[in-house]
């Protein structure tokens, strides 16, 4: 061990530095695709018995195997560039998308000090990252050379932007409780067990900013920029074999990242639920304690409850028409946000902050 | 300190590259997304400046919303390049002349004692742990509070002018009102006509 830590000390510092970081990102990502992965099959189970029929369920035990079987079926497809497609662009958009999509994780706190960048900024370099992701989609229907692929990246952009614009502000109302842009901050601001949580102070804001996040992702009932129906598969229809797989990894990447900030933001994070007496009972039984305490497990349980709702709603809404998701984008959720920061800036001025217990 | 040079240097060259390929580029879509690269190369080269605000407020601000609306408008437009091309020759005494005039403005602001390098000295270096959204949020809210609020009026007064553009009605086009379409009741729609059967 003594040896194994001199050897270590015997590297240059930037070495070291560099060494350690790219570990933690493997850390990060690693388990965030295998996620990704898992997160398609349970997407197909959970749809499958809302609409009562099983589901994948041949490939390994109970259907465990159905997404190592897909990765293999598309990392085997030929990846075909259209005629006339802008080549070079046609090839970076996928990356284009999943970069942001994962780049964003480096300031999400997964418990107290669990993250890789504790940077001051981070909620806005975490919108700002989200707001990149446009660009592959934007970028994929243009090089495609295809209708439909360009109406798609058109109704995708005019969307994003749209909904981006309600998500900044209600994250506005967020970081004007929290007093911070640190996101380790915010969470730690809604210390006091469920009532401390931000969601009830800033209700509306939550359901602008879940919604918001739906609609950013593409996912159903906004899911316009693909809508089978009227133009086949959207932006990626052109896309084939592993081009077309990373574009699904983006999507489902860009999903658990809403679901993780949105439980971050207004659900407090890793904390536990359980507040006063109850919280010290509760962690002081000993071997489960560490359950009802504050730590990673309480982060990823609620992070997956917002990951169930995006399938809920796939399974549950219509397609919104396209007029529709911009009347309620612009008409509905821009002005609720507006009142209700007016509403909070008024509150704190008087100082009546109830979720300061 | 030798990796700051390093990041300085690559940073510049790719922003100072990708400049210079926005005015050359043939292809519209291109140079916009060049000019991408350059807004993004620019927020880098903030962020080594420690004002990582501004570089994060300009990639969210730029890169992810003006510059999306602009490769919007630029994919759709249908430009044919030969015709913009035509007028090069008879434009060019023009150009020039702006050009020059504005190369002298430039050479006269930077080669002013300000700008001498010998006199300059390097800004210290912000403590760590001093925030930089929080140290501009301070300034602007007391010392230039005027100057920000009259920024804001006016800006304002540009977003009221720019949809007030857009709201003249046009005759032909149809609106659909869902707060009316949500209100319509069974009587409105429905009607029950009582006739003979056909025999």
């Amino acid at each position: 061990m003594e040896l194994a830590l001199q050897i270590w000390e015997w590297f240059p510092l930037w070495f070291r530095i560099l060494v350690e970081v790219l570990a933690k990102i493997v850390v990060i990502v690693v388990p965030l695709m295998i996620a990704v992965a898992y997160l398609t099959l349970a997407e197909r189970r959970v749809i499958g018995f809302m609409q009562v029929r099983m589901g994948p369920n041949r490939v390994g035990p109970r259907g465990f195997g159905q997404p190592i079987a897909d990765a293999l079926k598309l990392l085997t497809k030929e990846v075909i560039v259209p005629t006339n497609a802008t080549r070079f662009l046609f090839l970076i958009a996928p990356i284009l998308t999943l970069t942001p999509a994962l780049a964003a994780w480096a300031v999400i706190p997964f418990g107290e000090g669990l993250v890789l960048a504790d940077i001051d900024a981070g909620l806005l370099y975490v919108l700002a990252l989200t707001s990149m992701g446009v660009y592959g989609v934007i970028i994929a229907g243009w090089a495609s050379n295809s209708k439909y692929a360009f109406i798609g990246a058109l109704r995708s952009a005019a969307q994003i932007v749209a909904y981006e614009i309600a998500m900044g502000f209600a994250l506005v109302g967020v970081l004007m409780a929290g007093g911070s842009l640190n996101l380790g901050k915010i969470v730690e601001a809604q210390s006091g067990g469920f009532p401390g949580w931000f969601v009830w102070p800033l209700l509306p804001l939550f359901v602008v900013y879940f919604i918001s996040g739906v609609a950013e992702t593409n996912r159903a009932p906004f899911d316009v920029a693909e809508g089978e129906s009227e133009i086949v598969a959207g932006f990626h229809v052109e896309y084939s074999g592993m081009a077309f797989a990373v574009f699904f990894l983006a999507e489902y990447a860009n999903m658990i990242l809403i679901a993780a900030l949105t439980a971050m933001l207004f659900c407090g994070g890793w904390l536990s639920p359980f507040w006063g007496d109850w919280l010290a009972t509760l962690s002081a039984i000993p071997l489960i304690g560490w359950v009802f305490a504050g730590g990673v497990h309480w982060f990823l349980l609620k992070t997956a409850f917002f990951l169930f709702c995006f399938l809920w709603f796939r399974a549950t809404f219509p397609r919104y028409r396209y007029d529709q998701i911009m009347r309620l984008g612009w008409k509905v959720f821009l002005p609720i946000t507006i009142v209700w920061l007016f509403v909070e800036g008024i509150a704190i001025v008087a100082g009546w902050q109830p979720w300061l217990i | 300190m030798d990796v700051y040079y390093f990041l300085f240097w690559l940073f510049s060259a790719v922003a100072v590259f990708a400049a210079l390929r926005v005015i050359t580029v043939r292809n519209p879509v291109h140079a916009v997304l060049f000019l991408v690269l350059t807004f993004f190369t620019c927020a880098a080269l903030w962020m080594l400046l420690e004002a990582e605000f501004l570089a994060i407020v300009l990639v969210l601000v730029y890169v992810g919303a003006v510059m999306v609306l602009f490769l919007f408008v630029v994919m759709m437009l249908d430009i044919n390049v030969a015709p913009v091309r035509e007028g090069f020759i008879q434009y060019l005494p023009l150009a020039a002349t702006v050009a020059v005039i504005v190369v002298v403005e430039m050479v006269l602001v930077v080669g002013t004692r300000a700008f001498e390098p010998n006199t300059l000295t390097a800004p210290k270096r912000a403590a760590a742990g001093t925030s930089n959204t929080e140290a501009l949020g301070e300034l602007l809210y007391t010392e230039y509070l005027y100057h920000f609020e009259i920024a804001a009026a006016i800006l304002l007064v540009a977003i009221i002018a720019a949809i007030a553009l857009t709201m003249r009605k046009r005759p032909q086009t149809k609106y659909q009102n869902p707060a009316q379409q949500v209100r319509v009741t069974k009587q409105e729609r429905l009607k029950v006509i009582k006739m003979e059967s056909e025999k």
